[in-house]
């Protein structure tokens, strides 16, 4: 998969230091540069960048922290746990949306508290989404990675054996929350220390999310990158394409810089534990935690009800908590089409979960064979398209396309998608598929079975529930891509994504319902499937439901 | 033509040092004891035997099965069946698909049935065939492995630890039955133990491995 990646980087390069056959233009020349420093936006949409992903990034890794320090192992933990996977299939899009639905001025929790508590009758005149310093689009991010690095912080516990060093920590006379920070936080945040990264890269370079909830004068870079790349002319790709070098060194710095810090803040730690502190914060750390991560979980849910109410509500007056009568007219007008798009969402997302897991199970099968197992090294290369900026490699590759003539249809896009959803699914079928007791394999073959009547057979079957979540994971990520769709569909593939980002400037909030619901049951709906049919399937098989 | 297992100068190496040494022949219907410390290779030498030796180790020497090396066979074509502590039935399968998937394929759907029914019939599980077997008890898992294993049609028999998770009462009784059969299809057996009783149970040679490097 590096393949694209690096395609799209040289691509990107090219343009940007002026060579661009297809306009007419050979470099190398500076002038894109300059063209961007002379653009007046550029101070502050690198500053929102840089401040928006650093700020959502640490936010979520601190309330995940705070979240896993107070109540691993609790009831509370294991409720929050189980909501994990449908809160982490709800595409951006449609949680902005929900969150944007929540929080404008004319949104549920100004309805919910007026005019009692504000004394609004009207809705206010208050910039509170798209606000200039990018609160709104941190809140969106915050909701979103918060249940990423749940998951991926509770698959990097089970390897630390947190429980022992918590019960040490105890007898010792610590707090539980001081205890894990200090005993188990250092070993747990090794682990997803690549997840934090893709979240750093990621929550910088967004796209869809900036639209939504983002400042728009000016915009983010990744916005701008954007707009320039969609630009009839194609001078204006230039432009665009040394903002995306500007964007992936960006990014880099910002990495470098978390990495610094990651310094400090472990020379920082060895020095507390060395004080010996018991720490004071145990109680209000627990509440804190909890709070936000039921603050974020509600946002999504609450998020969610109120695009399905606006998608039904026929007149809905300030500051009426309810719609003043439900209808079906939003759904007659913009059903039909969104059924479709839905369709073309499904086909894209099939064959590229299709592809990727053709490719993965072929890989963790040659592994199993060979027994070579997958380094820390191989780690890195399968999470390098996650780490690179979206915006700083798909202009490249699009440019790249549009150079040698290929078709700007659905077979680039479905080969796009799958440059995101491969990562994904190798990694979240990896741990199931080697957990498996490879005695099953020895024994079926002292029986006289094949290996690929083994893989068939034994293997697959027994493996079912995992590879079907597998499936919804990708087919999630797949829904959820934004860039890739538009970029390298050249705005002639249509996803619900695509179409729902769209409505955003429009404001027609019955439409962008109807379409953030879709959205949101395209990728929920493998996720039900995936829990379902292993449980209708082996009905009769109690071993494979422990 | 010699029947029976031979393991013929077997020397299992890691890392270039040796670990465990074997030169011994089983006769059809003899029991192998292998004894010694945890640790020290036995289910190794067992793994060079199925032919499933993972990467980080070296196998040496043959394995002559009937005559035949069968030293450079994939595991599959071996046709040496295996115990392990666990019944390793697969979960997904009922009871009598389990012992279908390791019976040689052939022979008509009703042919086959009997057969299995046949099979289950002599380790006293008459009826289980339908049966899912997660909700059997331990020593009935035990058992279906062990007929699963023989309808397989090995010609040669591994144990590997295969009575330690049972309870003494019924441990006497499976191993037993183990026995009996191996005994009365003339296989060669080879059981890899911790347990004294089980090498006294077996009655046959002991090999008791040492550690050969550290």
């Amino acid at each position: 998969m590096l393949g694209p990646v690096i395609a799209g980087l040289y691509g990107t390069v090219l343009p940007a230091f002026g060579h661009l056959p297809a306009a007419g233009l050979t470099g190398p020349s500076l002038d894109p540069f300059r063209d961007l420093f002379d653009w007046g936006g550029l101070g502050a949409a690198v500053r929102l960048s840089v401040t928006t992903g650093v700020v959502a990034t640490g936010l979520s890794l601190l309330i995940v922290s705070f979240i896993v320090a107070g109540w691993s192992g609790t009831r509370s933990f294991r409720v929050l746990e189980r909501l994990l996977s449908p809160l982490l299939s709800v595409p951006h899009a449609a949680a902005a949306f929900g969150l944007a639905f929540l929080i404008v001025p004319s949104g549920w929790i100004a309805r919910a508290t007026s005019p009692w508590l504000t004394g609004w009758d009207r809705p206010p005149d208050l910039l509170i989404v798209q606000d200039p310093l990018g609160f709104a689009m941190v809140a969106g991010l915050v909701v979103k990675e918060v249940p990423f690095l749940l998951l991926m912080m509770i698959a990097a516990m089970g390897q630390a054996q947190p429980r022992r060093s918590i019960l040490v920590a105890q007898a010792l006379g610590y707090g539980r929350v001081t205890g894990w920070l200090k005993t188990v936080f250092p070993r747990v945040y090794a682990q997803i220390r690549l997840p934090v990264y893709v979240v750093i890269g990621y929550s910088m370079s967004v796209v869809d999310v900036a639209v939504i909830l983002g400042p728009s004068t000016p915009p983010t870079l990744s916005v701008q990158i954007v707009k320039w790349m969609s630009d009839p002319d194609l001078a204006m790709r230039l432009t665009g394409a040394a903002a995306a070098l500007l964007q992936f060194a960006l990014v880099a710095g910002v990495l470098l810089a978390w990495w610094l810090g990651e310094r400090v803040v472990a020379a920082l730690g060895r020095r507390w534990i060395w004080s010996g502190r018991r720490g004071q914060m145990d109680a209000p750390g627990r509440i804190v935690g909890l709070a936000f991560g039921v603050l974020s979980a509600a946002s999504i849910l609450l998020g969610l009800a109120s695009l399905a109410i606006w998608s039904f509500a026929a007149r809905w007056s300030f500051p009426n908590v309810l719609p003043d009568g439900f209808t079906m007219r939003s759904w007659d007008r913009h059903g039909a089409s969104a059924f479709a798009t839905m369709g073309e969402t499904f086909l894209i997302a099939g064959c590229a979960v299709g592809i990727a897991l053709v490719l993965v199970l072929g890989c963790l099968e040659a592994e199993h064979r060979g027994d070579r197992q997958f380094g820390q090294k191989g780690l890195l290369l399968l999470y390098l398209p996650l780490l690179v900026p979206q915006t700083a490699f798909l202009p490249g590759l699009q440019t790249m396309l549009l150079t040698v003539g290929a078709d700007m249809g659905r077979v680039p896009v479905i080969f796009a998608h799958l440059v995101f959803v491969l990562p994904y699914v190798f990694l979240s079928l990896g741990d199931p598929w080697r957990s498996w007791d490879a005695r099953h394999a020895t024994v079926a073959a002292a029986l006289g079975a094949s290996p690929w009547r083994v893989f068939w057979s034994v293997r697959v079957p027994m493996l079912t529930r995992p590879l079907l979540t597998v499936m919804a994971v990708g087919v999630a990520v797949s829904v959820g891509q934004y860039l890739a769709t538009l970029l390298i569909g050249g705005g002639r593939v249509e996803t619900l994504t695509t179409e729902a980002v769209a409505l955003a400037s429009g404001g027609d909030r019955r439409a962008i319902g109807v379409y953030g619901l879709l959205q949101t049951l395209a990728a929920l709906v493998p996720f039900t499937m995936a829990l379902v049919v292993p449980t209708l399937l082996w009905r009769n098989r109690r071993g494979l439901h422990e | 033509m010699n029947k029976g297992l031979t393991l013929r100068n077997v020397c299992i190496l890691r890392a270039g040092n040796p670990l465990i040494e074997v030169d011994h022949h089983i006769a059809p219907g003899d029991v192998l004891t292998v004894m010694g410390p945890s640790g020290v290779g036995k289910s190794t030498l067992l793994a060079f035997i199925t032919g499933t030796l993972p990467s980080v180790f070296k196998g040496m020497g043959q394995v002559v099965l009937d005559g035949e090396d069968i030293t450079g066979l994939p595991p599959h074509r071996r046709q040496i069946g295996i115990l392990f502590q666990d019944d390793l039935l697969f979960p997904h399968m009922s009871v009598g698909a389990n012992l279908a998937f390791g019976m040689p394929s052939g022979g008509g759907r009703a042919a086959r049935r009997v057969a299995i029914e046949d099979a289950l019939k002599d380790v006293d599980l008459d009826g289980y065939a339908d049966r899912d077997p997660a909700t059997l008890s331990g020593g009935q898992k035990a058992r279906v492995a062990l007929a699963r294993m023989l309808l397989s049609q090995p010609r040669a028999l591994l144990l590997d630890e295969a009575f330690s998770r049972l309870d003494a009462e019924l441990r006497a009784q499976v191993r037993d039955l183990v026995f009996r059969t191996a005994k009365s299809q003339q296989l060669p057996v080879l059981m890899v133990t911790h347990d004294a009783e089980d090498a006294a149970a077996a009655g046959g040679a002991l090999v008791k491995l040492e550690a050969l490097s550290t």
